[in-house]
């Protein structure tokens, strides 16, 4: 059973409510409620169908940050095996808002990179909700050139609100150090896989981000803002728009594989990943295998040409000499 | 010293018959709120002779200030803005395009070419603060990241002066992604060890100082600019507590290691030739 549901799920939770009561109701009784239960459990799962294929985009915004859904330690643990996490930048301190370590995928060594939200409040606290300070990136950087050094593939997790505005986070360069991924991912060499399980926050998500190939959970979210930052700017009250902000900004998977910005959407169990954690940590599995199989022993230079026109045709405009 | 007070500036257009308005004789500083008469700062480069305080200007403005008369051919002036979101608030965002089109001149914030610096060949970018906050969409992201590629081709150095809010929230995603676009170009040109050189105006802020700004070789910055990657308010609500004095200024920052000189608007023309031409990689 899910503990949390969101507010349009509330009509899920009421038939779940009247199933698991007639269950209970009719336990050790000769009452005859299976066909009862049997209906009730197909018109449980059709409304679902139904209300997901339809949801917007703060709907899918509230599942991507929903407190249940499965965070990067989790699919750590499921998907890899011999994990062993490394820790710090070498210049200031080791972030606990981004995971970093070596792993085993199917055998194979690989290095992770990950914000970590955290699944309780405590935990939550400690990883400062998955907001990176300058020394979570300059760890993140850290690890990619050793994966370089040792050519092994890169597989990061983008799940954050964003990079943590702060004082320290100022003095201490958040907008040096997310530049220095930036340019640096550009020129790695070696492959990387970018997953965005959840949040993905701005610069701070896009900072992790610039992977050969991009894939995106179905009801994750990847947005220059967030829907209640675009709210305060429009309508200077960041609760009253925010449902609307979050249709204006396109920030679904579908919205960004439509702009060319993600190579695939990968699709949830129904109700969200959630639902069926094991479920989707099989598909993420599945995905990661074939995409890297894809990307196993290309040509390097080959590899950044392409890593190059991937970012380079992100974008719209006109030239008007040329209509 | 205020000259006027608040009312009496109405007061005093409406009795004087002097034809030009108010606010096209006196300015106001907006670090030290001084009332300054137009033509002072306008001899003094922009620059309030009270605070030193370095004012936004028109992008055509450095241009000029910084590079040898006659030197300046720019590129693609005609790329321009689409709205691939449809991104519709209180006005359309193709409307508040137009406006900022119809206010500067220019179809969207940067305007990139090359010219000379005491004789120094460069390409260099300028953004247009007056355009939507100088916010960095698709426009800006292509233009700047053709200046780099241009560069790398003809083999000089890449100067970009920067004033921007960050990127541009109307584009979404795609503004987001200049980022990485501008990022990945500025990657190229450094493995052709070819100098690249920015110089941090007021105020420089959000992804585009999270990318082009803060990737100088060398990151200059002018007197009082704001330079920082969240904005002062968004960290004020966050953190719950009052931010220290000087705070995301350019000497804060200098102070803390994060940009490697302030050069004042009158010494910057000859600094950057200095530096361009000592940078330079013998072949
Ligand atoms: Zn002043």
């Amino acid at each position: 059973m899910v503990k949390h549901y969101l507010d349009f799920e509330k009509p899920l939770v009421e038939l779940e409510n009247e199933i698991e009561h007639l269950k209970r109701f009719s336990r050790g009784k000769t009452l005859h409620v299976e066909d009862q239960i049997k209906h009730l459990e197909e018109k449980l799962l059709r409304l679902r169908k139904e209300i997901f294929s339809n949801l917007s985009g703060w709907q899918i915004t509230q599942i991507a940050r929903h407190i249940d859904r499965p965070k990067a330690s989790f699919y750590i643990n499921e998907l890899f095996t011999d994990f062993i996490e490394l820790h710090g930048d070498r210049h200031y301190g080791d972030d606990p808002a981004i995971i970093g370590g070596m792993a085993k995928l199917d055998g194979k060594p690989v290095f992770l990179i990950g914000h970590q939200k955290g699944t309780d409040f405590k935990e939550m606290a400690h990883r400062n909700f998955g907001m990176p300070h300058p020394e979570g990136y300059r760890k993140a950087l850290r690890l990619m050139r050793m994966a370089e050094t040792f050519q092994k593939p890169i597989l990061t997790m983008i799940d954050t609100p964003g990079a943590f505005p702060g004082v320290g986070a100022e003095e201490r360069g958040q907008a040096e150090a997310i530049a220095q991924n930036l340019r640096a991912m550009a020129l790695l060499r070696t492959p990387i896989i970018t997953l965005v399980i959840g949040e993905g926050g701005s610069g701070g998500a896009l900072a992790i981000g610039m992977g050969d190939r991009i894939l995106m959970l179905e009801y994750s979210i990847y947005s220059v803002i967030s829907p209640e930052g675009c709210a305060a700017i429009l309508w200077k009250d960041g609760e009253k728009g925010k449902a609307i902000a979050a249709d204006y900004l396109k920030l679904t998977a579908r919205d960004l594989f439509r702009l060319g910005v993600i190579d695939e959407v990968l699709e949830e169990p129904l109700g969200g990943a959630h639902r069926n954690p094991k479920e989707m940590a099989n598909r993420l599995k599945e995905a990661l295998l074939r995409h890297l199989k894809n990307l196993e022993g290309a040509d390097l230079d080959g590899l950044l040409n392409q890593r190059y026109e991937k970012f380079r045709k992100m974008g719209a405009f006109i030239e008007e000499h040329r209509k | 010293m205020a000259w006027f007070k608040k009312g009496e500036e109405e007061e005093r257009r409406g009795r004087h018959d002097d034809p030009k308005p108010f606010e096209e004789l006196w300015v106001k500083c907006k670090s030290c709120n001084e009332m300054i008469y137009r033509k002072v700062i306008e001899r003094n480069l922009q620059v309030c002779p009270k605070c030193n305080y370095h004012f936004q200007i028109p992008a055509r403005s450095r241009i000029e200030f910084v590079v040898d008369p006659g030197s300046f051919l720019e590129y693609d002036a005609d790329l321009a803005p689409t709205d691939p979101l449809e991104f519709k608030d209180s006005k359309k965002y193709p409307h508040r395009l137009k406006e900022s089109q119809e206010v500067t001149g220019h179809k969207d914030a940067v305007i990139c070419g090359e010219a000379k610096i005491e004789g120094q060949p460069v390409m260099i970018g300028v953004f247009e603060f007056h355009f939507m906050g100088g916010s960095m969409g698709s426009v800006v992201g292509e233009k700047i990241t053709r200046l780099i590629e241009r560069a790398i081709e003809k083999r000089v150095g890449v100067l970009i002066f920067c004033a921007s809010g960050g990127a541009r929230m109307q584009e979404g995603i795609l503004s987001l992604m200049q980022m990485a676009k501008t990022s990945a170009a500025l990657a190229r040109l450094k493995e052709a060890r070819l100098p690249y050189i920015t110089v941090l105006t007021d105020p420089t802020t959000g992804g585009v100082s999270a990318s082009i700004a803060m990737l100088g070789d060398i990151i200059i910055a002018e007197p009082k600019a704001m330079i920082g990657f969240a904005g002062p308010r968004v960290i004020k609500d966050t953190i719950r507590a009052e931010l220290p004095e000087g705070f995301q200024r350019a000497e804060y920052l200098l102070q803390h290691g994060m940009i490697d000189l302030i050069v004042e608007r009158k010494d910057l023309r000859h600094t950057l030739a200095s530096l361009l031409t000592m940078l330079k990689v013998d072949h």
